[in-house]
């Protein structure tokens, strides 16, 4: 009998750089003690990670997995783990657990279509590594588009990759918007799902988006208007978790574990459940 | 079929013990629980139930999981020490027994969860039949046999006589090395008590529960009944009818400073706690409606979808016992039942 | 009881017709015949509504969530409730402008679990025949002494007059008698004669069968804040379970604490305890050293006495008598 996983043993992982990405927002790079990546993993997986003492929480990966020598995580700062988090320093250690939960299904349903990213604030991290897989495997995919709103400039998470990679990049048009209107910003102004409606989409695409839930909602409730349908939309979940394994019950949503069975659903899927999410 | 009278049980506890850690009903200031045997303890074989369910044997109401020693920016991780001697758990009721199997789909389904596993593993079960069910009582409606329990080992108490009977490989192996304080025995006496006990089973107040409308109707439509608001209208959201279940598995896991070091230890959560699945930006169950209905979903309507229709639910009756306000999945089920469409 | 109940459902049906309470908190039969649940009933199925030897549960509590729309709800109160509601309404978390409180008369009320405790299983019926229950089962017919099987409160009621209510059903001087009261004390002195490592590991014993369910919390009449301080994830307190004998013992104590100079001895953290651990005497330890240091004192006697650990005088004893009284 081969060797039974201890799934709720973490492994070791050493923070070797922290990015300050918004005034609220960190990336922060991992490694395992020996410098490798702690495991593969596919876009839209999640991983627990967590301080001793303070606690343990999921996060989804953002780096790609195209990426072999380490993993990223931007985080929110938006509670007790996840102040203790950006008060790290580079060389702190955490403890990390993972790949948890289905990912978007880039291999099956997503290959060869054109591809429609809608992302809010920090909705942009588990998208973002779903971007830079499919920018890896360019030809596989047809074209990228990027919605990408936040409040303001200074919260566009990743905001330098993404202008110096994704926009010069053929192929791929992104879209960035700004709640507000901001000096030294000459972009797009205004909230997302009006956004959508602007761009005149064409309606042959499938569609990844994750943001704040009224976001959600209202860009949702745009796309239908303008004729895409809810088994074109992608989402991903976010809700408590503590095993990540379909065992402690916490994000049992209808008869789907969200941490084993998600976060990754179309909405058509998400029809079929419970609305307590 | 092998024997011993009930006044020399001592004999066969003494007799597991001396090969095996032995745990059974015994009495603690008031109230049975199962413990460890001891000379000195207070067995209660009589008892028809311990109030929290014998699952706290493989599932415990806390253990320690790891622990960490931090330095600095270091960090080394401590797996606990997993159960790794034979123990036994003696007197296990029919619905209990049955309670085991239900707890296996969830910890034992991949990834397997190894600190139950270990338990699973080195846990032998001697369950016992029910002399005297009470009116609380409904496991036939699961098609559970109070006259004849799942277990490795079941055992009947009759007319003084404690009757033993092994019904699996981990069951004789258990018999053959307790063998020598037991004898030979026909089973005309337990015969007579199943009978008589089936004839009781079939009078009891709940004995014909009918919860085919929660595996016969849609899933969204039981969870819309409006009934939920006014079930659910004095529930004081404690943890009472999850920690006396034998088949609540969710758990929740948390550090604790102990002074010398940090240990992650799990412990039974419940769905009816506010912070349960509260997040930093707030919980998607918001009230007690929400998290009542979660429970009772997740008993009558989730898992029989999940598994085969099997029910989240042993009949035990603890819930029936224990609620402050007196609520409980009987109400529940024939509450809606009742007033849902039938397919 | 029948006659009350007639008279009852008579008057609720008058305040519903008439339109001063809109909704009432009663009881509602449920599976068995002991098992009297708190329900919320209306005009249309005010027909469930149940009074009668096990409608224990204190619904005062009820109120602090129910009795906050624009309709009053009717609460019917029995003469130990109204302490826990006038103390409700004393702490602001009750509003009786929201409230019409209905008094009415008690003869005690049952504990099943005693009964149960006897060895009487199976229950299939029970009926009240003068001081004695006369119990069907499964298993034959049984009986015991009703003042046997009580509640724990009811042991030692205190009385049937009520303390409050808009309105009483029948006069207090005309109600049935209410049972006849022990000492009230006895057991608190019981503990108090034991050495220290007696009443250390009595409450041990007692306090680790806790599992922790917060029932005894949640049903605590004094117990209302919107967020326990045991609920606080950065309390640093292991709180959801007992990991250590320590989180074991301090929540019961530190609750009690919490209540003491509140609590007026309404039992129902006793009563709804699944491990049926005594918890009502840590709160009755306090009331008497209370009544001992202060004077007699009764937690919602009315809504408008200072409590004495809330007011100051003169006359209050010293700190000091803790450390005089010794162990």
């Amino acid at each position: 009998m081969s060797e039974i996983r201890e799934e709720l043993i973490p492994v070791l992982g050493v923070v070797t750089d922290i990015r300050k990405d918004t005034p609220d927002v960190k990336t922060f790079r991992v490694v395992t003690p020996e410098g490798q990546k702690a495991f593969k993993h596919m876009p839209g997986q999640c991983a627990m990670l967590s301080i001793p003492g303070v606690g343990e929480a999921m996060f989804s990966i953002t780096s790609s997995p195209t990426n072999e020598e380490y993993m990223e995580f931007s985080i929110k700062k938006c509670g007790c783990l996840t102040d203790w988090l950006h008060q790290m320093e580079v060389g702190q250690m955490v403890t990390i657990r993972g790949p948890y939960g289905n990912g978007f299904p880039v291999e099956t349903e997503l290959k060869g279509k054109n591809l429609l990213f809608i992302a809010g604030g920090i909705g942009l991290a588990p998208l973002r590594s779903v971007i830079n897989y499919c920018r890896h495997y360019r030809d596989q995919y047809g074209d990228i588009d990027i919605i990408y709103g936040s409040r303001s400039m200074d919260d566009l998470v990743d905001f330098k990759e993404i202008q110096e990679e994704w926009c010069t990049e053929d192929g791929i048009n992104v879209h960035l918007t700004i709640d507000r209107p901001q000096e030294g910003w000459d972009g797009h102004v205004g909230f997302v799902p009006a956004y959508v409606n602007e761009l005149n989409l064409s309606l042959d695409k499938t569609i990844l988006i994750c943001g704040p839930p009224i976001m959600i909602k209202f860009t949702l409730q745009n796309l239908q208007a303008l004729g895409f349908e809810r088994t074109q939309v992608y989402t991903t979940m976010e809700l408590r978790m503590k095993c990540g394994i379909g065992k402690c019950g916490r994000c049992n949503i209808g008869s789907k574990y969200v941490c084993k069975d998600g976060p990754v659903f179309r909405f058509d899927q998400l029809d079929e459940l419970p609305d307590e999410y | 079929m092998l024997k011993i009278a009930v006044n020399e049980i001592n004999r066969l506890f003494d007799a597991i013990a001396a090969v095996e850690n032995l745990y059974l009903p015994v009495e603690k200031g008031g109230e049975v629980e199962f413990g460890a045997y001891s000379a000195d303890a207070k067995v209660r074989l009589d008892a028809l139930q311990t109030v929290k369910s014998a699952k706290d044997m493989f599932f415990p109401f806390s253990e320690n999981l790891m622990k960490f020693h931090v330095e600095g920016k270091q960090i080394s991780v401590e797996a606990a020490e997993k159960v790794n001697e034979e123990f036994v758990v003696f007197g296990v009721r029919a619905c209990d027994a049955r309670s085991f199997s239900i707890l296996d789909k969830v910890f034992l389904a991949d990834p397997v969860d190894t600190y139950y596993a270990a338990r699973r593993e080195h846990g032998v079960v001697v369950s016992m039949a029910c002399s005297r069910p009470e009116e609380t009582c409904f496991c036939s409606a699961f098609g559970i046999d109070a006259t004849k329990p799942e277990g490795d080992v079941v055992t009947w108490v009759a007319d003084g006589v404690l009757y033993w009977e092994a019904q699996t490989e981990k069951g004789a192996a258990l018999t053959e090395k307790v063998a020598e304080v037991l004898a030979e025995s026909d089973s005309a006496a337990v015969e007579a008590q199943q009978a008589a006990v089936k004839a009781i089973m079939e009078k009891l107040p709940l004995a014909g529960l009918d919860l085919s409308y929660f595996t016969s109707r849609p899933e969204l439509e039981i969870f819309k009944r409006p009934e939920w608001t006014e079930l659910s209208s004095h529930c004081l959201g404690c943890g009472t009818c999850t920690f006396v279940c034998p088949t609540c598995q969710c758990y929740d896991v948390r550090d604790f400073d102990n002074g010398h070091g940090i240990e992650r230890y799990r412990c039974w959560d419940s769905c009816m706690y506010r912070d349960f699945t509260m997040m930093a930006h707030g919980t998607n169950r918001k009230t007690q409606v929400e998290r009542f209905r979660q429970r009772f979903m997740h008993k009558l309507v989730y898992n029989p979808k999940n598994r085969d229709g099997e029910f989240g639910c042993v009949g035990c009756g603890r819930c029936l016992k224990k609620c402050p306000v007196n609520m409980n999945i009987v109400k529940v089920a024939k509450t809606l039942s009742a007033g849902g469409e039938q397919a | 009881m029948r006659e009350i109940k007639e008279l009852l459902v008579q008057k609720i049906n008058e305040l519903l017709d008439n339109g001063t309470v809109d909704r009432v908190a009663g009881w509602k039969a449920g599976e068995f015949c002991y098992d009297a649940a708190p329900a919320v009933f209306t005009k249309e199925n005010i027909d469930e509504l149940l009074y009668n030897g096990f409608c224990g549960a204190n619904q005062s509590k009820f109120l602090v969530n129910a009795a906050t729309t624009e309709n009053r709800i009717l609460a019917l109160l029995k003469p130990c409730d109204t302490y826990s509601y006038n103390q409700l309404v004393k702490e602001h978390r009750v509003d009786p402008s929201r409230v019409y409180a209905l008094g009415i008369p008690c003869t005690g009320m049952v504990d099943v679990n005693k009964i149960k405790a006897l060895g009487i299983t199976g229950i299939t019926g029970i009926e009240e025949d003068g001081e004695n229950l006369k119990i069907a089962t499964i298993y034959g017919d049984a009986s015991c002494k009703k003042c046997d099987v009580l509640l724990e409160r009811c042991m030692v009621c205190k009385g049937k007059n009520h303390v409050a209510g808009d309105e009483m059903l029948i006069p207090d001087e005309e109600a049935p008698e209410t049972p006849s009261c022990a000492d009230r004390m006895a057991e608190v002195a019981r503990l108090e004669a034991m050495t220290e490592e007696e009443r250390f590991n009595f409450w041990r014993e007692q306090l680790s069968k806790c599992i922790r369910c917060n029932a005894c919390r949640n049903a605590c009449p004094a117990c209302t804040c919107r967020t326990c301080v045991f609920d606080n994830a950065k309390s640093g307190l292991a709180a959801k379970v007992n990991n250590t004998d320590f989180e074991e013992n301090m929540f019961h104590i530190i609750r009690a604490f919490h209540v003491a100079g509140r609590c007026t001895d309404c039992g129902e953290c006793s009563r709804v305890c699944p491990q049926n651990i005594p918890l009502h005497l840590l709160n009755r330890k306090f009331i008497k050293d209370i009544n001992e240091f202060y004077g007699e004192f009764q937690a919602g006697a009315d809504t408008t006495t200072k409590g004495p650990l809330t007011s100051f005088t003169k006359e209050d004893c010293e700190p000091s008598i803790v450390m005089e009284r010794g162990e």
